[in-house]
């Protein structure tokens, strides 16, 4: 058989740094898409929450002892970092975890690094939130890990353009910041 | 040009993608004579003022949303998802599992 060679979304790319501010890959959790079955929301919910998660609103994410439940869209959630056995039958699982590039961006003015690619004002950004949007033309999926830190997603056959652009941002957000 | 997205709260238009008039999602019952279908698929209004179609949030959410403007003044009127806009003719698809919405 072949010896295959794993390689990360981002292998190669990252990290990269621009004064202050960082771009890292972030890598090994598992990813599950949780879509709830019609009527299994009450039991959906039991089942997370012996996870420490619950069910997130729109535009929201929860997180629990280094696993976390990212809202994606209507009746959709990304279940990050956790086994995903226990939900079972009360939702639709589906394995994403090689589907997606994460990509942390930090430091000062990493919301203004943003600004020049998200159409959406992200100024108080902050945890506990989670957006659906574009990186310049691509799907994302925003979460901010930390105060000041964002963390994005894009489809992982995606991570070549969106580090060129995020490390561009990066460099113009420097450049202007120098004058 | 901006569209509230009912879940996702105001957005761009850029992360939109316009579908046409709302009538689209009015699918004529499967036995309808031939100028019902006619006027489902080629028949449309074409109003100075108030109108209702159909976006896709294709950059955000996902959701198919109808958003009511006027072509006039431009303004955004109000905006509703399509799967809460119910069916008009029974023709929506079915659900794959049975119960309440989740």
């Amino acid at each position: 058989m072949a010896r295959l060679i794993e390689k990360t979304p981002c292998e190669a790319l990252l990290p990269v740094t621009c004064g202050a501010l960082s771009l890292r890959e972030v890598v090994g959790d598992r990813i599950t898409s949780v879509a709830p079955f019609r009527g299994q929301a009450t039991k959906l919910a039991a089942a997370l929450k012996k996870l420490g998660l619950s069910w997130p609103e729109p535009n929201s994410a929860n997180a629990k002892n280094g696993a976390s439940i990212v809202w994606t869209g209507r009746d959709q959630a990304f279940l990050i970092g956790a086994d995903p056995d226990s939900l079972a039958g009360h939702a639709a699982l589906t394995d994403q975890s090689d589907g997606w590039a994460r990509i942390r961006l930090e430091g000062p003015g990493a919301a203004d690094v943003l600004a020049r690619l998200v159409p959406v004002d992200l100024r108080g950004f902050e945890p506990g939130q989670a957006l659906r949007s574009q990186l310049g033309h691509m799907m994302m999926v925003l979460t901010a890990p930390a105060p000041g830190a964002f963390e994005i997603m894009v489809f992982r056959s995606m991570a070549t353009t969106a580090v060129h652009e995020l490390h561009h941002a990066m460099k113009a957000f420097a450049a202007r910041s120098a004058v | 040009m901006r569209i509230t997205c009912p879940l996702c709260g105001t957005r761009d238009r850029r992360e939109f993608y316009y579908y046409g008039d709302a009538v689209y999602a009015d699918r004529p019952a499967g036995g309808a004579a031939p100028a019902a279908w006619d006027d489902y698929l080629h028949l449309r209004d074409n109003p100075a003022g108030e109108t209702r179609d159909l976006w896709y949030h294709e950059a955000g959410c996902s959701a198919w949303i109808e958003v009511t403007r006027n072509t006039v003044t431009h303004a955004i009127l109000s905006t509703r998802l399509v799967a809460e806009r119910g069916g008009t003719d029974g023709a929506a698809p079915k659900p794959r599992t049975k119960g309440k919405s989740a």
